[in-house]
């Protein structure tokens, strides 16, 4: 009770209760303590020596980085045009697998809670949970490397992103349009059609886009692992400590990033 | 002479009720006649199951016990594909209209007509030509002409609300179950509401229950106003049989001859009601 009567008859009100005043400070200090440890656990395994020697061991990195070697950039292109590929079509298959997914999930549309709902929570999860380089590793193993290996990587680990988002935004459809729709004698599917769809889809235009423009980001690392495009040439070139090429796939990286990001953020106030 | 089909009522409820999992009885045994071309008012406090007892009839909430009948054939106990084809003869108006905004008034008319239509006719919005014509004929009754490539978020309160009535109309209904129409409406756009309502029971024949708070407007829109107060019927009668005692026995004690509203009172009222009806939609 924040409210207390004084002996005066005037009644004092606080935010909160002294049980809530104690047990905040006690979050605090847990909070600080924690920090504390951490440091400890950092400092330990830290050679110190290193650290400060880093400024001159970047300011040497960066003196044979440059200038940039152009000339690499022919060799780019191709790897490039794979990077946006297995982005763009790793996409496209996460969002045919992930909708499905999302309806299966969601509590206002799927077919059983009992069954069907668990087991689309724990594809979205696991699928969430992998980092798409992890996936884009255990793939390359399977199936040899490669630019498919890619794409199925990017997929598997949209189809969480999408499933997760767009079954909350399936959760939060207002329930009036869907209880008219149901009013009129609609079938199931009908009512997904017609309440659930329209309400949702500006919500899942923004969403596909947005996993795009990141798994652009992401794609451009999976050859790392061996799963094609531009990160192979990039790993390639580090193996070889030729860094001004280095440089030249650096920029052609952040050109592209930047490309889909400006796309991706024209897309998204359009639907909007 | 009567014909047997006027005799039978459209709407028959025996012992209907309801009791919520948390415990509240909303219906307690409600007993109902509506027959064909009757508009009947439901009145009563917030709670006292108005809108349970319209929802029971097409089975959006599902009774406890009870029978509901429309038109001869037994609504309770149906499941799947009979239920769907029962629901298409219960046309249903909403408070907050409950349009999908995103689609065009056209599209919310025809939604009206999934109940007849297949799947992939209604997503590919294939409908028929004669729903197409009736969707045209009825946009016009309602006063929309022009109106049917707007998107349902582009239209005022009075105009979505007949979209709503379009859309109940064109399933071809035998029943009109209306639950609260003019709550979010002002007083004006209140009555052209209730006014078209009438009209349109009037050139189809058809019976309709319409929940209601504003007991003058009921008085002077229906021939037969049924209170409701906690689920159970207190009040049957024609509009002028209302008296204030009846009014104690349906909303509890209060003077009722003192000050009527004033028409500003009035308009107050229902700015402040959409303002709360606005806020809560955005806080969903």
């Amino acid at each position: 009770m924040p409210t207390h009567s004084l002996p005066s008859g005037q009644v004092e009100w606080r935010r909160r209760t002294p049980r809530a005043v104690l047990l905040r400070w006690v979050c605090w200090l847990l909070g600080v303590l924690l920090v504390v440890q951490c440091w400890q656990i950092m400092n330990a395994d830290t050679i110190w020596e290193f650290v400060y020697d880093a400024p001159a061991q970047g300011a040497d990195l960066l003196g044979r980085m440059w200038p940039p070697r152009w000339s690499v950039m022919d060799k780019l292109w191709w790897p490039l045009w794979d990077t946006l590929n297995m982005a763009t079509l790793g996409t496209a298959l996460g969002v045919v697998l992930g909708v499905p997914v999302a309806f299966l999930a969601a509590r206002t549309t799927t077919p059983s809670a009992a069954i069907a709902r668990p087991i689309a929570l724990l594809i979205i999860v696991s699928s969430r949970s992998i980092n798409s380089l992890i996936w884009a590793l255990l793939l390359v193993t399977v199936m040899g490397p490669g630019v498919l290996a890619g794409i199925l990587a990017i997929a598997l680990r949209s189809i969480g992103f999408i499933g997760k988002l767009l079954y909350e935004a399936l959760e939060e459809t207002d329930p009036k349009q869907i209880e008219a729709i149901t009013a009129t004698g609609a079938s199931g599917a009908q009512r997904i059609a017609y309440g659930f769809v329209p309400q949702i889809m500006p919500t899942f235009a923004g969403i596909s886009v947005y996993r795009w423009d990141i798994n652009i980001r992401e794609s451009t690392v999976l050859g790392l692992v061996g799963a094609g495009g531009i990160g192979l040439q990039l790993n390639a070139s580090v193996s070889r400590l030729a860094w001004p090429e280095v440089t030249v796939m650096f920029i052609a990286i952040l050109c592209t990033v930047a490309v889909s990001e400006w796309v991706s953020a024209r897309v998204r106030a359009a639907i909007i | 002479m009567l014909r047997i089909d006027d005799a039978k009522p459209m709407l028959r409820i025996r012992g209907l009720t309801k009791t919520y999992r948390s415990g509240d009885k909303a219906l307690d045994g409600v007993d109902l006649d509506v027959p064909r071309g009757q508009l009947m008012a439901l009145i009563g406090p917030s709670g006292a199951g108005k809108s349970t007892l319209i929802r029971c009839v097409n089975r959006l909430v599902e009774p406890t016990a009870g029978e509901v009948v429309v038109d001869g054939g037994p609504v309770t106990g149906l499941g799947g594909g009979a239920l769907r084809a029962a629901r298409r003869r219960m046309g249903m108006i909403f408070q907050e209209y409950a349009l999908v905004e995103r689609l065009s008034v056209m599209e919310n008319v025809l939604s009206g007509r999934l109940g007849y239509v297949g799947f992939w006719a209604s997503w590919l919005r294939r409908y028929p030509q004669s729903d197409i014509d009736e969707a045209f004929r009825l946009i016009e009754r309602c006063g929309l002409s022009g109106m049917h490539d707007k998107r349902a978020d582009q239209l005022s309160g009075g105009q979505r609300q007949r979209v709503g009535i379009c859309r109940a109309l064109i399933q071809n209904p035998a029943l009109l179950l209306v639950d609260e129409p003019t709550a979010s409406l002002d007083p004006k756009t209140s009555r052209q509401v209730m006014r078209l309502l009438v009209e349109l029971c009037a050139e189809r024949n058809l019976a309709a229950i319409v929940n209601i708070h504003d007991v003058a407007l009921a008085q002077m829109f229906v021939q037969r106003i049924v209170g409701l107060r906690a689920g159970r019927i207190v009040f049957d009668g024609p509009p002028d049989a209302l008296t204030t005692e009846t009014l104690t026995a349906i909303y509890g004690e209060e003077d009722w001859n003192a000050s009527r509203p004033t028409e500003e009172d009035e308009e107050d009222e229902a700015a402040a009601r959409a303002i709360a009806a606005r806020l809560a939609a955005e806080a969903r």
